[in-house]
């Protein structure tokens, strides 16, 4: 018998965006594209492009912790009305 | 700087929870150590949110063994690869604190003995935090935890924090470093240093948990950095015998890195000063304790 097993990097599957009740509002005007936030992200869900940090809200549960880590505070977090 | 999330080699969609330290730091190891790396997972929090079937957040090779036996696959795994040849491809043990610490202690010890050609990462959060936060020999001097409750008689664990990087440093072997899921350059320094190197290498990172010690989860990476700035958590690396110590204390108070965890809540101000003092008296005079 064979046992199907789970391919690699399937977990993206898991669309675990939906646990979140905050989630990060980025100013592109202030933000100075160091990183911090993408490479602090536990769930690496953002990512630096030309023209800043970009969240991809699939993944995103909202702990905050880009906001903590953002050098220049271009990041807030927003409640999300449910 | 670009960053692309498509060059991470351990994807979204897993189902840590928010503002998980093990995460980043699973997240930062796999950067540094690239596609040539099989993974070798104890059981523990890590197993549970990043391979969780039919799904698998892995995109390398990775097998999930038992508590007791993670180090002794890796043997098996690195002793396959020097029988077909293979000098290149890294095997990397991932454990908690419970199969560290604890469990797959007996069987790490006679890996680091034979120094057998693995690198072993430990995400350290202080307590079996899958199982239900139970406490480990880990857990720090005074947390609460399921099994060291806060009563009358006793309040919270009532022993020290097990020393494993100086007890690993004891076998020794050619490698042992701490780091913190909050110092993601020195972590990222320290696995591409370990890479190079044959024979055992440890790695003992310090993970907070929100869950376990109970604080609001975009405190992480900060609780992480205050361990290391107040002294609890020593950052340094030995090499071949030689200790470095990568970053000194400021010598925060410990009180603000208690303050957010509610672990910690029933401490009293003669608690807070006895571990302060006992902290001092460490980085003065080497005797005293810490919890790194």
């Amino acid at each position: 018998m064979i046992i199907p097993h789970a391919k690699p990097g399937t977990a993206s599957k898991n669309k675990t965006g939906s646990w979140r009740d905050q989630e990060p509002d980025i100013n592109k005007n202030k933000c100075i594209k160091c990183g911090m936030c993408a490479t602090h992200c536990p769930e690496g869900a953002i990512e630096i492009t030309k023209d800043g940090a970009e969240v991809n809200y699939d993944y995103c549960k909202g702990c905050g912790i880009c906001a903590e880590v953002c050098p220049v505070k271009a990041i807030t977090m927003r409640k999300i009305k449910k | 700087m670009e960053f692309k999330r498509e060059d991470d080699l351990f994807v979204s969609g897993h189902t840590a929870c928010a503002g998980c330290g093990a995460a980043i730091i699973i997240r930062t190891v796999m950067r540094a150590l690239g596609k040539d790396t099989i993974i070798v997972n104890a059981t523990s929090c890590s197993e549970i949110f990043s391979s969780c079937y039919p799904t698998s957040a892995w995109k390398v090779p990775y097998i999930h063994v038992t508590f007791e036996n993670a180090a002794a696959v890796a043997t098996g795994i690195a002793k396959a690869l020097e029988a077909k040849g293979n000098d290149h491809t890294t095997v990397v043990v991932i454990a908690g604190d419970g199969a560290t610490y604890d469990i797959g202690f007996g069987i790490m010890s006679g890996v680091m003995e034979r120094n057998e050609n693995v690198l072993y990462i430990c995400y350290d959060n202080e307590a079996y935090m899958n199982t239900g936060i139970q406490r480990s020999g880990a857990t720090p001097y005074k947390a609460w935890t399921t099994t060291s409750q806060v009563g009358t008689v006793r309040q919270g664990k009532q022993e020290w924090k097990k020393n494993l990087t100086e007890i690993a440093r004891a076998h020794n072997i050619p490698y042992i470093a701490t780091s913190t899921a909050g110092h993601l350059i020195d972590l990222t320094k320290k696995v591409e240093k370990a890479k190079k190197i044959k024979g055992f290498r440890l790695i003992n990172v310090l993970s907070p948990c929100v869950a376990g010690w109970k604080y609001p989860p975009n405190l992480t990476v900060k609780l992480a950095q205050l361990a290391v700035d107040t002294g609890l958590w020593k950052m340094y690396e030995v090499e071949n015998g030689k200790e470095t110590i990568n970053m000194q204390p400021k010598f925060t108070p410990v009180e603000e890195y208690f303050k957010p965890q509610k672990r910690f809540k029933h401490l009293t101000k003669e608690d807070i000063e006895d571990i302060q003092n006992k902290v001092n008296d460490y980085w003065k005079n080497g005797k005293g304790e810490i919890y790194g």
